[in-house]
């Protein structure tokens, strides 16, 4: 069953001058069509200004499309009455980890969506113990969130969502500020997520090592979505890839390059350990 | 440089004290400091000593945190004693030059002493007691009637808890951006008063930039937490009176009372003054 649908999808952005006065035009996502199944971890890739993130917004309903619809379980979120359902549904979590944590500690930040949706105090309790768990962040609940590390700043925030016990969680580049180790963490956390919670996971980055374990990865360029497919099939074309501008990680560059010069490799190798058995499988089979 | 600052000067450790409902710490420091001003005898500000030296030792802060506050009105103080001294006129204790001490002066000046005294260590006491969070909380429900008359408590008791999250994100902020400008040569610390004011400009630009921008994600990330003002919230830990809060208005009560009897006994020898 489809969980997020979009069909068509337009977003402008109106650029202003000095005056006040339209300047141009920018045309932000243009005509994307996207489906998403219930329970599966999707990607969206694409470097700086490819429209993803403005995408992604408009899942939890922060922008409306100018032409055609998104749906989020069914809602329409164009409709001015399903707002505060779909933001329940979608839960979003952004890319700074500073500017989206409003509680003073840890589990106070974590109850404040629940708070919102007028949930009862006792079960707010349960829902922020069971989210600060799943991301592995229980032991911090009486911390302040200025003393921790941006991914478990991160980390909190997912929890956040996660209280509010939505189907879709839409990840818009949570990893873009974090150091390496940071970034391991969340990702980490939202796969946990989508894999023990079974929660729907949209995850927008230009990170091509996160996008791995994904069931389904789209690419955008310019607005428009430019591939789609499995990691495997994305990875295989190293050369569209780099047309993209968006960086291949370093054992599949390594794999493309040595498969370039005369060695047969299978397309698209995603990891370290694939490349060394396809390595040793050349080896033996040169004897 | 600027992390020192310190605001919001919460102790932690747990006595009963820190125990009580924000509520009742908010309206005990209310009376408090009104009682200190219908005192027209000592015996007043003795009861009033007696009673905060009692909470003090209840709350288990120690007593140099108390201090702490009254650096800052230190030089507030000293004028007010030293005007009072000098410029009350009455009977004449000791006299220099133009100068006279007075016998009502000398009341006059100890008593606002005390006063504003008491008064700084009486409410940075529930400062030290109560954590900013739970203040905000307090005053959100202990305000709550204002809401007949349009007040929106909710939005200000939210809006206070966000400034307060953010205080040491800015800090940090404005300590960042001062050490870029100073390795790019920008000069804060020498120079007249001008010149060190105009040096502010290029830190304060970036700064008002910095904080707008995080405003506006920070509004965008509560809507897609389904923030929608106060009406329909539940609250994660919702204040509740519990028995020590009513033992604890009851001798809030009594004490106001008492002590301002005791304090408007006519007992020539402890008067304070010109107050009569």
């Amino acid at each position: 069953m489809s969980i997020v649908k979009t069909e068509n999808v337009v977003y402008e952005y109106q650029r202003l001058d000095e005056e006040g006065n339209v300047e141009g035009v920018t045309t932000a996502v243009d005509h994307v069509s996207l489906d998403v199944k219930e329970g599966s971890f999707i990607a969206i890739l694409g470097h700086n200004g490819s429209g993803k993130s403005t995408l992604a917004k408009h899942i939890n309903a922060i922008l409306s499309p100018k032409e055609g619809s998104v749906w989020v379980d069914g809602l329409d979120t164009a409709q001015e009455e399903n707002l505060w359902e779909v933001r329940s549904r979608a839960g979003m979590v952004f890319q700074n980890p500073d500017n989206q944590i409003i509680g003073q500690v840890v589990e106070e930040d974590v109850g404040f969506g629940p708070e919102n949706m007028g949930v009862p105090t006792k079960e707010i309790w349960e829902r922020v113990e069971e989210s600060l768990r799943a991301v592995g962040m229980y032991e911090y609940r009486k911390h302040s969130p200025n003393k921790l590390s941006g991914g478990q700043k991160q980390r909190v925030s997912i929890a956040g969502v996660l209280a509010m016990h939505p189907k879709v969680i839409v990840l818009d580049e949570p990893t873009a500020m974090l150091d390496p180790t940071g970034r391991k963490e969340v990702i980490r956390a939202a796969r946990g997520l989508n894999q023990v919670e079974g929660v729907t996971v949209i995850l927008i980055t230009h990170y091509m090592e996160e996008i791995v374990h994904a069931d389904q990865v789209f690419v955008m360029d310019h607005g428009k979505i430019a591939m789609q497919g499995t990691p495997r099939e994305i990875f295989s074309q190293v050369e569209r890839l780099k047309e993209l501008r968006l960086a291949v990680p370093q054992v599949t560059l390594l794999a493309h390059e040595l498969k370039q010069s005369g060695i047969p490799l299978p397309d698209g190798i995603l990891t370290r350990k694939e490349l060394v058995e396809a390595l040793v499988a050349y080896k033996n089979s040169q004897k | 440089m600027l992390r020192d600052i310190t605001l919001g000067q919460y102790y932690q450790t747990d006595s009963v004290i820190h125990r009580l409902d924000p509520r009742v710490k908010l309206a005990g420091t209310l009376v408090y400091v009104i009682t200190l001003f219908f005192y027209k005898n000592f015996v007043g500000y003795a009861l009033a000593i007696l009673f905060l030296a009692l909470v003090i030792r209840l709350s288990k802060v120690p007593f140099k945190f108390m201090v702490r506050g009254m650096k800052s009105i230190l030089f507030l103080l000293m004028i007010t004693v030293l005007f009072n001294l000098f410029l009350t006129p009455g009977t004449p204790v000791v006299s220099f030059w133009k100068l006279h001490i007075t016998q009502e002066g000398t009341a006059l000046a100890v008593s606002m002493a005390l006063r504003l005294t008491l008064l700084v260590i009486g409410s940075s006491l529930m400062t030290l007691t109560t954590t900013p969070n739970n203040l905000t909380d307090g005053m959100e429900k202990g305000m709550g009637f204002l809401r007949i008359f349009k007040v929106p408590v909710h939005d200000v008791a939210m809006m206070m808890s966000i400034a307060l999250r953010f205080i040491p994100i800015l800090l940090e902020e404005t300590d960042k951006i001062m050490k870029a400008q100073m390795a790019r040569g920008a000069d804060f610390e020498s120079g007249n008063l001008i010149k060190r004011a105009k040096a502010l400009v290029p830190l304060l630009v970036p700064l008002f930039v910095s904080a707008f921008r995080r405003a506006n994600d920070l509004a965008m990330a509560m809507e897609a937490r389904c923030y929608r003002g106060g009406d329909g919230r539940t609250k994660m830990k919702p204040l509740k009176y519990k028995g020590r809060d009513f033992t604890a208005y009851a001798i809030l009560l009594f004490f106001m009372v008492f002590s301002i009897w005791a304090g408007r006994l006519r007992l020539p020898m402890l008067m304070v003054g010109i107050v009569q």
